[in-house]
């Protein structure tokens, strides 16, 4: 009777024990949300820390963690970041660099290299990557052989017209190609400029000119808006990743371009109508095959602006770990594991046997090369993007500008025209990067 | 006389709170105005004299965004105000089902924007599995994807669907306040259906018309939600209207100083139109 009471009074406090409340702010996708849901593990572990979840559209994510990370807001205690915030918050000093208070059963060195690349600057490590990408040609392989069509084992843009012009079927609700069409330097920019990389175009010269007027661009945005066009779902201009990915999964789309992470979705035989018969090959090239294929990744930073900055260490560590790797394997399935972060991930048989997409993931990200991304020379790194300050700004735009190509309310010439002039005012009056 | 002064000097207090309430922000965003500021350049915040303005007003979105709001804001009043005039002149007679359908026409006014703009999105205009694209589909016509095609129509559709309830409420209440004596009298001197609107109902509604416009024209001048969540103020710039331009200066280029200079351009748009609208409706709010 008495130990009864004792035990009830010790539940009753329990939660007063909770000292340390983390703020983590984080996207809705499907890797964060399971990571939302497994964290009540890291709570069990460390009891003191109690998570606070904030789960935010991407967009939405990026304007409130910018403000509050220039401001100093101190609301957030983990932030969820990609490789443009990364280097340069870093440097600016708004996230604590990380290389030196990691512990050692971390293995910082199992990270894999162009992704610990671009989580650094200066040789400081600012954010521990959960997980990373690049871009894959998804294709139906049912439809394919339907059609009498292989998918060779790299494709050129010519045979992807060639295949979706085949593939088009829209009495049948099947659409021969998904693309993002929804403007912004995270969407519609990201895949663009891939495109326009493997026709040999670039953003800016080596003295930072605006090169979106080049015949390059000019192929690359003709050929986007002629597959989208005659090609693709209705709507297009307003669907992202994940209208795409859901668009795919119910069998909508015969092909699709896109990130790697949406293999393990798109092979959950719960979600996807399609696992079993989804294919994948390298992302398409057309000149050459330099930034034919982007490099992403999201990361879980520290702002310098956190109070609880141990805690939040103890936190990033846990959610990127080899052993974090092993629970969503246990909890969800190998198809399941948050990709593209360390070499052990490809070392481990279970996975390689259960996920036939990972060993060419894992081959697109080390030939991504944010640093020589481009035919051409470029005085910028980043694939998909520029890492400058001011390339939001400038992706925007262009990427609203695009948008109207792509619906036909201007002409191709017509919007490379007004992107190159949008793109030389923001570049005049935030002055030339360094 | 000592009272008066009193009262006077009680009132102050209130007076001047009122007067900070409404002036601070106004000299703030003035201030802002003439400071580079942009938070992603923490580094680099000083004084930058006329560069703002410069910049805006070299900006070709600028004067389409000036475009769009004046068109969105007329579009919308003569829609609610004209399909609401005959809605009023509807719901005065008596009918079947009136008070059911009255609830039905308030309806979408309490449906906050951002939620009624998505019902739009993904269940009226999508191209793919939306209402209209269904109907369009059973007579045998290609579905339009509305917000790629005619964005700013779109909005424009929206915002009536909004804002259609409130002018109908105000224009049935002064329909219905009209001296139905004076009707019969009308109807006995021979008044058909138009006469009568025309020389009885129209000239008692003016007063209403004009409240309804003012009131709505303060709101309709803010749209926001509805073109965040539908065309972000695309394709290109077709649906930008200058809450949307003074949004993505501050928020999705982090510059602050350009987002004053839109919203003081904003500020001056309005204070435009109140003075349209008091000019041209001043004679009927007097009588």
């Amino acid at each position: 009777m008495r130990l009864r009471r004792l035990l009830l009074g010790l539940a009753l406090l329990a939660p007063l024990h909770a000292q340390t409340t983390l703020t983590i702010a984080t996207v809705n996708n499907g890797d964060m949300i399971v990571m939302q849901r497994l964290s009540k593990q890291f709570e069990q572990l460390h009891p003191d820390i109690h998570l606070d979840w904030i789960i935010l559209e991407e967009k939405i994510l990026r304007e409130k963690t910018t403000t509050d990370a220039a401001m100093h807001g101190g609301q957030y205690d983990v932030v969820t970041i990609g490789p443009l915030e990364a280097p340069i918050w870093g440097r600016r000093g708004w996230l604590l660099s990380l290389e030196d208070k990691l512990s050692p059963a971390y293995d910082v060195n199992d990270l894999i290299q162009p992704v610990r690349d671009g989580a650094s600057a200066n040789g400081h490590l600012y954010a521990l990557p959960f997980y990373a990408e690049s871009s894959l040609t998804y294709y139906r392989k049912d439809l394919f052989a339907a059609a009498g069509l292989s998918m060779p084992a790299q494709p050129t843009y010519a045979d992807i017209e060639h295949f979706a012009a085949r593939l088009n079927d829209p009495a049948h609700d099947v659409y021969g190609i998904c693309l993002r069409g929804k403007p912004g330097w995270g969407e519609n920019m990201a895949y663009l400029t891939t495109v326009a990389n493997t026709f040999g175009g670039r953003w800016f010269d080596p003295a930072w000119t605006p090169q979106l007027d080049s015949p390059q661009w000019h192929d690359a945005v003709t050929l986007y808006a002629r597959l989208l066009q005659k090609y693709g779902p209705p709507g297009s201009s307003s669907n992202g990743f994940n209208e795409n990915l859901t668009l795919f999964e119910n069998g909508r789309c015969a092909m699709w371009i896109d990130a790697t992470v949406a293999a393990g979705s798109l092979y959950n035989a719960a979600q996807s109508k399609v696992a079993a018969t989804v294919g994948f090959a390298p992302a398409p090239i057309a000149v050459t095959p330099r930034g034919a294929q982007w490099l992403w990744f999201w990361a879980l930073a520290i702002p310098s602006s956190s109070k609880h900055s141990a805690a939040a260490l103890q936190f990033i560590q846990w959610a990127t770990s080899k052993e974090y790797v092993q629970f969503v394997a246990h909890e969800n399935g190998w198809a399941a594991i948050p990709p593209g972060t360390r070499e052990s991930t490809y070392k481990l048989p279970e996975y390689l046997a259960t996920a036939p997409f990972a060993q060419l993931t894992y081959r697109s990200i080390m030939a991504a090369d944010p640093l020589h991304p481009t035919l051409q020379p470029v005085p910028y790194s980043g694939i998909q993007f520029v890492v400058i300050p001011s390339f939001p700004t400038i992706g925007n735009q262009v990427g609203q500008i695009i948008a109207a190509a792509l619906v036909g309310n201007m002409t191709v010439d017509e919007a490379l025209t007004k992107a190159q002039a949008a793109t030389t005012r923001v570049l005049a009056r935030t002055g030339k990067p360094q | 006389m000592s009272r008066q002064r009193a009262s006077r000097w009680l009132n102050t207090p209130a007076i001047v709170a009122l007067f900070l309430w409404s002036i601070i922000p106004l000299v703030m965003t003035v201030w802002f105005t003439f400071r580079r500021y942009n938070l992603m350049e923490p580094d680099r915040v000083g004084f930058d004299g006329l560069a703002n303005y410069r910049y805006l007003l070299s900006d070709p979105t600028l004067f389409q965004a000036v475009f769009n709001t004046v068109v969105l804001v007329g579009a919308v009043l003569a829609i609610t105000i004209g399909l609401g005039t005959l809605l009023a002149i509807l719901f005065d007679q008596e009918f079947f089902g009136r008070g059911i359908a009255r609830v039905l026409v308030l309806a979408p006014f309490f449906i906050m924007p951002t939620v009624s703009a998505l019902l739009w999105k993904n269940m009226m205009m999508h191209p793919d599995n939306g209402f209209l694209a269904f109907v369009f589909r059973s007579i045998g016509l290609k579905p339009i994807d509305w917000f790629a095609v005619a964005p700013l129509t779109s909005i424009i559709i929206i915002v009536s669907w909004q804002w259609l309830p409130f002018a109908f409420l105000t224009l049935l209440t002064a329909v219905q306040s009209l001296d139905s004596e004076r009707k019969e009298a009308a109807r006995m001197d021979g008044a058909g259906p138009i006469a009568m609107f025309r020389y009885i109902i129209w000239p008692h509604l003016g007063r209403a018309i004009a409240a309804t416009t003012m009131i709505e024209s303060i709101f309709l001048l803010g749209i926001f939600a509805e073109i965040y969540v539908t065309t972000s103020g695309g394709p290109g710039f077709a649906s930008t209207n200058l809450s949307f331009l003074i949004y993505r200066y501050a928020l999705m280029e982090y510059d602050i100083g350009g987002a004053s200079v839109a919203a003081l351009v904003a500020v001056v748009l309005a204070n435009l139109l109140a003075l349209f609208l008091m000019r041209s409706f001043a004679r009927n709010l007097d009588t």
